[in-house]
């Protein structure tokens, strides 16, 4: 069992999901939460964007398979593009429905399908969710500057 | 706010099942008090789903939760099924927010500060937090911050 104490924000590192060009920002988001989906495309707009899993499971139960899934497309250089789909769409987010991406998104399916339901991803997931824990971080999204590791406000977004 | 060292006020309320439940029931272990606002605000929705993710490590170091707030025990249950959470809810429902009044966490707004109070296993008040403002919640790390 992990601590979860008290500590800053992990600094960007190598294992990050890191896309564009800007200022960076690290944002703890979950792929189920409408309130993310909003401020997403505003979120991502013109900065460099770490994104880091906070699947709240309790409050979208499809939360963890949706990480999962992202995490799986990821293994096939495709985690920016699933997590942008997931977003464009929250309606659809049934395991049918997910299959129907990967095929849109031209990923091997057999290989979505084993790397989704990994002990790796489940772990990858929860990693990051401890350290937005420890973090202090108290709802979706929540992003933080990448130089100094301090909260964004969200109206900063 | 009750300070540190206290003994804490003792109480029997009714849960969201119309269970009685009492402080002393939980003589020999460590208990959490969440004093929260209402059910079904945005904020006190968060504070619950996310220590409810937590609660696996929180049990680990003996901890268990206990939701207050002043509402009644029908609502708890409508409000613990809409969250899926299984934290016990406790109704400070009548006198109104008369536990909540005890531990100093009551606002003349007409509901309870969002309050912390960890109860040890003695029933002394091991240690409070109490947010600035009711729209602010500490994130779990704090509490984990206080259990050491």
């Amino acid at each position: 069992m992990s601590e979860l104490t008290s500590a800053p924000i992990p600094p960007i590192g190598p294992e990050d999901h890191v896309r564009g060009e800007g200022d960076s920002v690290v944002v703890y988001a979950d792929l189920a939460c409408p309130h993310c989906a909003g401020a997403w495309a505003k979120l991502s707009r013109g900065r460099r964007i770490a994104f880091r899993h906070f699947p709240v499971a309790t409050k979208h139960p499809r939360s963890p398979a949706l990480h999962a899934a992202a995490e799986a497309a990821g293994a096939q250089g495709a985690f920016f593009a699933m997590v942008d789909s997931l977003y464009a769409d929250r309606a659809h987010v049934d395991d049918p429905h997910l299959w129907e991406r990967v095929r849109s998104l031209g990923l091997d399916l057999e290989r979505f399908e084993r790397d989704r339901r990994s002990q790796q991803a489940a772990a990858r997931v929860r990693r990051d969710f401890e350290s937005g824990i420890r973090g202090g971080v108290a709802g979706t999204p929540a992003a933080f500057d990448a130089c100094t590791l301090t909260p964004v406000r969200e109206r900063e977004f | 706010m009750i300070e540190t060292g206290a003994q804490a006020p003792g109480f029997t309320l009714r849960d969201q099942d119309g269970e009685e439940v009492s402080l002393s029931d939980y003589r020999g272990r460590r208990v959490l008090l969440v004093f929260y606002p209402m059910d079904f605000s945005p904020v006190c929705s968060d504070q619950l789903s996310i220590y409810q993710e937590v609660k696996p490590e929180l049990a680990e170091k003996g901890v268990e939760l206990l939701g207050i707030s002043v509402d009644h025990a029908y609502a708890h249950k409508a409000f613990q099924e809409k969250l899926g959470i299984d934290t016990t809810l406790l109704a400070d429902f009548e006198p109104k927010g008369e536990v909540a009044r005890a531990y100093g966490s009551y606002l003349d707004l007409g509901f309870a500060n969002r309050t912390l109070v960890l109860v040890d296993e003695d029933g002394k008040v091991a240690w409070t937090y109490e947010s600035p403002t009711p729209g602010e919640f500490p994130g779990a790390n704090v509490i984990f911050d206080a259990l050491g």
